[in-house]
């Protein structure tokens, strides 16, 4: 690899004078040492959020979906809105560790591990909606082609919905075997650190018998090319199905061909945001500062403003599109999405997603934490309303107004929302405790070209 | 098929005598079994390897498996029958001609019952007086199976036995008898010939005792007029199937005006006709103060207060007769007058004026008027008999109630203790007489208050005749055996005049003597009527009316009137305990569990009363203070476009609380602000603190302007612009071409194959539909639709598989809308002219619609439902099977119409919803044919499959082609309107057919290519533009 030298104009993107040992010691540190305080009250909350949505799935599967805010006109509100929000969020991570992987972008080595970990976690979240919003849950297996005793009974090949679980389990699936093929190298590296037996016996079964030879390391390369290349067009696939939900039908406002690359470049963008929120809390807590440096959030940034951009041309383009296609019903669902009862939630959206970014031109704006951390969120808010917006606003006035009516969600859908983030972050944490957080294996393959330490030896 | 082969099985059969077989075929083993002999071996025995242990062990398993296996689901119990009843075969529907007759309603139907049990109301389509059910008496199979029926006769508030009944009144009466104490027999009107020698051979009896006939909501007015000329106390009957010209002067007829039953001959003559090449129709003008179906189906509506009505009464008939008055009137309702008079003179004997008025001069000036013009639509020779009441009897007996001068009163069908106006002191009153006794289906407020109940049965377990109209009979059966122990009116009056024949053999016997002839009345009772030729003779109209011109012309207006009118769904609220009319929304409010004061826009904000939608769009509406002479009341109230300035209006037959369930207790009680039997009131009007939830399910009101919803067009331009002008088909463009959507070349799906078998259609007439509601009624019956209750109608969760959407006019007219719409030019405009048209106008034009799936040839909901648990059946039907669903409600998302209804939660046998559905006895409604959903499932219109599959296999079987409306669904079934039309297009001579390629037909949102099956035929008004 033609690592070896890095241009002595480009920043170190490990800084802080790191010797091999040094990153060693600061990996293993999380998950070899104890859990503070902050990390139990953090915990304890995201328990507690998580086992409050336990109820309310409870609650609603027990009773019906009536516990929900829904009505015969929108019967779909917060829980497809979360599900696309969620699914969004899982993004981020398989166009870092794929997409940035066969661009070479050595910058992503900081940060893939954490936000492949966010894509599990979140897909995982998003898998729940599909499931609990059905009328009878405990029959979602018949949308899985499975042979069966029920006569013909087939799945419905031609259901955007149909083609949501496939895209759904293909990416959680291929998500999984990525992240843990390149956990390997680092399971064993805390397996051989470990001293307590019990410790051991978990990551050596963890790690596979990786022994760190040469082979195991060129295997290891090869089978990481191949899942970055298997990866990439589920970047793309993944959330051009989820539009499908929306562009095949014929709702004015979901019956739209722009759908596929304004939901990949959302769910770019909101997967950025989450990872941003989530890193740098994490570069604090876990002293990761060296490797999850300034410049990586300033990169992350620059990625959140573009994709923001783009996302904001959709919105433009589909409100151009809607008056220039001369369908009244479409205009309609348009004018009525900005200026209608929902109006709130439509400048919401065009506020947080399209206005915020644009901040991230300023390099002082852009590579302050501070204000990276505060777009992050406000990022993540508004591509939550930007599903609710396509939802419910397009739903709840279609095309014949005696049926029109609102939405309002009651303290079960929310419920729900918040137990999943709960149980998001609890995920999270327990990995932020148990699994090396950082590749440190490929880290240290660019420490030499990118590490301060080197680069000060090598430019002296 | 059935010959019995025998298959050899082996070559010694084939040999005669061969012993063995001729033991086998008497044996199941060839040998015996030796059980004595190895039991009774002590040596083997002894060396089995069974031992003591082993023994009990496998007697313990045996047990507890043999336990085990006993253990079963619930058991329902149900009993065979041992001797099969005649007539009675599992599967197969009876039915039977019976009539309706509360007092209220009076209707001749059919009944239909299935292993015995009454299941459904259907129209009579024989009979030709009164054989179109409304909403109320399809309805009413319901209030049967209602839990909140009396069981059985009570006295002094205790379960008694009908004999002890008997002998305790009986005693009683002849005690009053004797002392000749006043005794008053109250009754709704029966119209029914027996019942009345009954009641005479019973005062006969008891001389004490006086008749007076109370209707809870008075046609006494017209009845008087009637009365007065004719010399019988009785009303004209009308067949506006004949009229050209229709003046409605405050008469709602197509709702309870004078008994109602008038939509069937109305709808006839407003459907558009080609006579010499050009097409016409009727003209509709009405009058009135509330927004009635009869306003909402007119051409010009023309909002006038009950002053105005009376005065506009006296210039039409003044200027008929040639001496116009010269007193005041507003200029816009002189011009209506003079265009009214100009009409009716053009169309002479074509044309007819009614009236509602509540006054004995206008309702005289009615007949006059028609007299005058000769009107071949209003029947003075056969008038109505079906109300009997007069005000004067009845304020008279309160009167003497109240002075104590009555000892006794029995009731029958009536509550005067809720339905009087000064209820409160007459139920005082009535627990100080002597003797009381109430005939009721419920403890009412009468019931509790009297000494003795007597448990009526209901309409459908009993005997009865009636003589709806003069020369037109009617007879009831029962149609199921008494639930409870119950008995007649009739029956218990003949009992206590000592007779010992039943009211049955009355019957028989007065129709043998009086009625019948040479009628059989077997047939007589298998159809449900008899027309004979009876008329009343007169000597033609020669009063003088100057005096009734006079008062009329110079009466004047209270500041503010309040006009009480009966609801469409509640009537005079008899069966306020009914589910399926709670929850039925109101035809033109579309509000359900509730009635609310109608105030008119202006006067709201006037007053200061709002109507507000809160977050889930529910609508709420500010309480009134309303005060009529010394009684007041709080009202929620809802502003109701088209209700005239200086008017508002309330619903009879809310605000019940004895005899109904905690959930059916909804509303105002409006009976008390009816005093003098007056349905209009002086009546002042301030705001109340807080907010009144409604359960509406319709929160819009406007069309926006999307005229291709409902398409319309006026009688002139449909008579000389070509069809592609007012019904164009829409287009869309393909390689810059135009193409019709409708056209292959522009559709990218495969059609199914059509040309075998059936392929059913509907087609909806929008210009027949008059949105009363009867399919509604019909429909939740047929198909076991849920009740779901106030709460979650209010949360936008009906079940309601038909719909009647009803929109207003924003601006003048429909055709207004549709040009403001097309005339908005840039965002700015667009912002501001889309938020005005959200608000109806003031008097709006108002149209109806009736929605249920579409039952598309290219169903969104088909592609997009992953376990295709809704996919197209092979006769034109969306199948939905529900068993299939696992309810992750795409379809209904996907769908353009919103059709679709999810079970949110489980209906049925949930406490959370008390309904029929939640006890045995209100389930026995339930239709065995269909299917009662679960929770978690999608449900929608089946185009009752059940019915045309029963269609095609009753032809199957009787080997029979299928005629042309053999074919039938629960709503095109009730609607006697016509509007609604089902069967076959394969079949090309079908009704059916011949309307899919009429120029007025349509398909709802044709644009998106759904190619439904149900289809609507464009509006076509006969406006009068110089009157707007």
């Amino acid at each position: 690899m033609a690592s070896h030298y890095e241009a002595s104009i480009r920043k170190p993107l490990v800084t802080g004078d790191k010797t091999y040992h040094d990153v060693t010691m600061d990996v293993a540190a999380p998950v070899e040492g104890n859990a503070n305080r902050q990390w139990w009250i953090v915990f304890g909350i995201a328990l507690t959020a998580f086992l409050w949505g336990l109820g309310c799935i409870a609650y609603t599967i027990g009773t019906g979906i009536g516990t929900w805010g829904l009505n015969k006109t929108v019967g779909w509100a917060w829980d497809i809105t979360n599900f696309v929000w969620w699914v969004g969020i899982g993004h981020a991570g398989t166009l870092i560790s794929a997409v940035l992987l066969l661009f070479r972008q050595k910058w992503r080595m900081a940060i893939n591990r954490s936000a492949e970990a966010m894509t599990i976690f979140s897909v995982i979240q998003a898998g729940l909606f599909p499931i609990i919003h059905m009328g009878r849950p405990w029959l979602a297996y018949w949308t899985l082609p499975i042979p069966n005793t029920f006569g013909s009974l087939w799945v419905n090949f031609n259901s955007p919905l149909l083609w949501d679980v496939f895209a759904i389990s293909t990416y959680l699936s291929v998500s999984l075997v990525f992240w843990w093929t390149g956990l390997l190298p680092d399971f064993a590296m805390i397996r051989d650190r470990a001293i307590k037996p019990f410790q051991k016996k978990i990551y050596s079964l963890l790690s596979f018998g990786w022994s760190g030879r040469a082979k195991d390391w060129q295997r290891f390369e090869e089978v990481s090319l191949v899942l970055a290349g298997l990866a990439t067009p589920l970047v793309l696939s993944v959330h051009t199905i989820v539009s499908f939900d929306f562009a095949t039908s014929v709702i004015p406002g979901w019956h739209t061909t722009i759908f596929p690359p304004y939901f990949v470049a959302g769910a770019i963008f909101s997967g950025f945001a989450m990872v941003q929120t989530l890193l740098i809390i994490m570069r604090k807590v876990s002293n990761l500062e060296d490797y999850i440096t300034v410049q990586h959030i300033e990169l992350m940034n620059i990625v959140i403003m573009i994709t923001g951009s783009i996302v904001g041309v959709a919105y433009i383009t589909e409100l151009f599109i809607a008056w220039y296609s001369g369908v009244e019903y479409e205009q309609y669902a348009f004018l009525n999405r900005a200026t209608g009862p929902y109006w709130w939630a439509y400048w919401s959206m065009m506020t947080c997603n399209v206005f915020s970014p644009q901040f991230m031109w300023f390099k002082k704006l852009r590579t302050s934490i501070v204000f990276s951390f505060i777009i992050s969120i406000v990022v993540n808010i508004g591509m939550w309303f930007e599903r609710f917006v396509i939802i419910v606003t397009s739903l709840h006035r279609d095309y014949l107004p005696s049926s029109w009516t609102m939405f309002s969600p009651t303290f079960v859908d929310i419920g729900i929302f918040i137990g999943t983030i709960g149980f998001f972050f609890v995920l999270f944490l327990l990995y932020s405790r148990t699994f090396p957080v950082i590749a440190q294996a490929e880290v240290k393959t660019i420490l030499k070209s990118s590490g301060e330490k080197y680069k000060k030896l090598r430019d002296g | 098929m059935s010959t019995n082969k025998v298959y050899w099985k082996n070559v010694a059969q084939l040999e005669k005598d061969n012993e063995l077989v001729q033991k086998l075929e008497q044996n199941e083993f060839v040998d015996k079994i030796p059980v004595d002999q190895f039991l009774g071996d002590e040596k083997t025995m002894g060396e089995s390897n069974t031992n003591r242990r082993d023994f009990l062990k496998y007697v313990g398993f045996s047990t507890a498996a043999a336990s085990l296996a006993a253990c079963e689901g619930p058991i329902i119990k149900s009993v065979p029958y041992v001797v099969q009843p005649e007539q009675i075969i599992p599967g197969i529907s009876n039915y039977y001609a019976t009539a309706i007759a509360d007092g209220f309603d009076f209707r001749s139907i059919l009944i239909k019952t299935r292993e015995g049990r009454p299941i459904k109301v259907e129209n009579n389509h024989e009979t030709p007086v009164l054989g179109d059910a409304n909403a109320r008496v399809h309805a009413s199979v319901l209030s049967m199976y209602d839990i909140k029926r009396l069981q059985g006769p009570k006295a002094f508030g205790k379960d008694i036995k009908w004999s002890d009944f008997f002998s305790q009144v009986i005693v009683k009466l002849k005690a009053m008898a004797v002392s000749n104490k006043p005794v008053v027999l109250m009754t709704q009107t029966f119209a029914s010939p027996t019942t009345q020698k009954i009641i005479n051979k019973f005062i006969e009896q008891f001389p004490n005792i006086s008749h007076v006939v109370y209707d809870t909501i008075s046609c006494s007015h017209a009845l008087d007029a009637y009365e007065k000329i004719y010399g019988v106390r009785a009303f004209a009957d009308y067949d506006f199937s004949k009229a050209e010209t229709i003046v409605s002067i405050g008469a709602d007829i197509l709702g309870d005006w004078q008994g109602g039953g008038y939509d069937c001959g109305y709808a006839k003559s407003r459907v558009p006709k080609k006579i010499n090449g050009k097409s016409k129709m009727s003209y509709h003008i009405q009058f009135e103060s509330n927004m009635t179906l009869s306003g909402a189906n007119a051409d010009n509506r023309i909002p006038t207060n009950p002053t105005n009505q009376k005065k506009i009464i006296a210039h039409i008939y003044s200027k008929l007769k040639g001496k116009p008055l010269s007193t005041d009137l507003s200029s816009d309702y002189k011009k209506a007058v003079d265009k009214v008079v100009a009409l009716l003179k053009k169309s002479k004997s074509k044309a007819v004026l009614v009236s509602g008025i509540e006054d004995v001069a206008a309702q005289e000036l009615v007949l006059a008027i028609n007299d005058h013009l000769r009107s071949e639509v209003i029947d003075t020779a056969q008038p109505k008999l079906i109300r009997q009441g007069s005000n004067e009897a009845v304020d008279q007996l309160i009167e003497k109630m109240l002075k104590g001068k009555v000892k006794g009163l029995i009731t029958a069908g009536v509550n005067p203790c809720f339905t009087l106006p000064n209820a409160e002191s007459f139920t005082a009153a009535l627990s100080k007489l002597e003797l009381s006794v109430a005939f009721s289906l419920k403890e009412d407020e009468t019931a509790s208050a009297s000494k003795f109940v007597a448990a009526s049965p209901h309409y459908l377990e009993s005997w009865g005749d009636y003589q709806f109209k003069k020369g037109h009979y009617a007879l009831a059966q029962p149609t199921i055996r008494p639930l409870f122990d119950t008995q007649q009116f009739q029956d218990v009056l003949l009992k206590l005049s000592g007779s010992n024949s039943s009211f049955y053999d009355h019957i028989k016997s007065n129709w043998s003597e009086n009625i019948l002839k040479e009628n059989s009345w077997n047939k007589t009772l298998h159809d449900g009527f008899l027309s004979s030729g009876e008329v009343i003779k007169s000597d033609g109209f020669s009063f003088d009316l100057t005096p009734q011109v006079k008062i009329l012309s110079e009466s004047s207006a209270p500041v503010m009137s309040l006009v009480l009118y009966p609801k469409t769904g509640m009537g005079d609220g008899q069966q306020a305990n009914n589910p399926w009319l709670q929850e039925f929304p109101d035809p033109i409010s579309r509000v359900s569990w509730d009635n609310y004061l109608t105030v008119s826009a202006k006067d709201a904000k006037k007053i200061g009363l709002k109507n507000v939608n809160v977050a889930n769009g529910a609508l709420n509406g500010s309480y009134a203070k309303v005060i009529v002479g010394d009684k007041s009341m709080i009202i929620p109230v809802l502003i109701q476009p088209g209700q005239a300035n200086g008017t508002v209006g309330l619903a009879f037959g809310y605000g019940e609380r004895r005899g109904l369930q905690d959930e059916m207790q909804v509303g105002v009680n409006a009976y008390p602000f009816y005093t003098h039997f007056n349905r209009v009131q002086e009546v002042s009007i301030t705001p109340a603190e807080g907010f009144h939830e409604f359960a509406c399910v319709q929160l819009h009101n406007t069309l926006m302007g999307r005229g291709d919803i409902i398409k319309e067009t006026t009688l002139e331009i449909f008579n000389t612009k070509d069809k592609e002008y007012w019904n164009p088909i829409p287009k869309v463009s393909k390689n810059h071409i135009e193409y019709e959507v409708t056209s292959p070349e522009v559709d990218m799906w495969q059609a199914f194959d059509r040309t075998v078998g059936h392929h059913f259609n509907l087609s909806i007439d929008l210009n027949s539909c008059t949105g009363c509601g009867a399919c509604v009624i019909a429909c939740h019956a047929e198909n076991n639709v849920p009740v779901v209750g106030k709460q979650e109608i209010r949360k936008s969760r009906d079940m309601h598989w038909l719909r009647i959407d009803r929109y207003y006019s924003s601006g003048e007219s429909f055709g207004e809308d549709d040009k403001t719409k097309e005339n908005i030019s840039g965002l700015g405009d667009s912002l501001t002219t889309f938020g005005e048209m959200e608000k109806a106008s003031e008097n709006p034009q108002v149209a109806f619609q009736p929605v249920m799936c579409q039952h598309c040839n290219h169903a969104p909901c088909e592609t997009v439902c992953p376990v295709a648990a809704t996919s197209h059946g092979r006769q034109g039907q969306n199948h939905m099977a529900y068993n299939r669903c696992i309810g992750t409600r795409y379809c209904a998302n996907n769908c353009p119409y919103k059709v679709r209804r999810f079970n949110w939660f489980l209906y049925n046998k949930n406490d959370e919803f008390d309904y029929h559905m939640n006890n045995d006895l209100g389930r026995m409604v339930l239709n065995p044919d269909v299917v009662v959903r679960s929770r978690g499932v999608m449900e929608k219109c089946s185009m009752c499959i059940q019915m045309t599959q029963k269609t095609i296999l009753d032809a199957k079987l009787e080997g029979r082609q299928i005629k042309d409306g053999d074919f039938k669904c629960a709503c095109s079934d009730a609607c006697s309107s016509g509007a609604m039309v089902f069967g076959d297009v394969n079949d090309k001579t079908s009704k059916v057919s011949s309307l899919k390629e009429d120029d007025r037909m349509y398909h709802l949102l044709e644009s998106v290519g759904t190619k439904p099956n149900v289809m609507y035929q464009t509006k076509v008004r006969n406006t009068d533009e110089s009157l707007k």
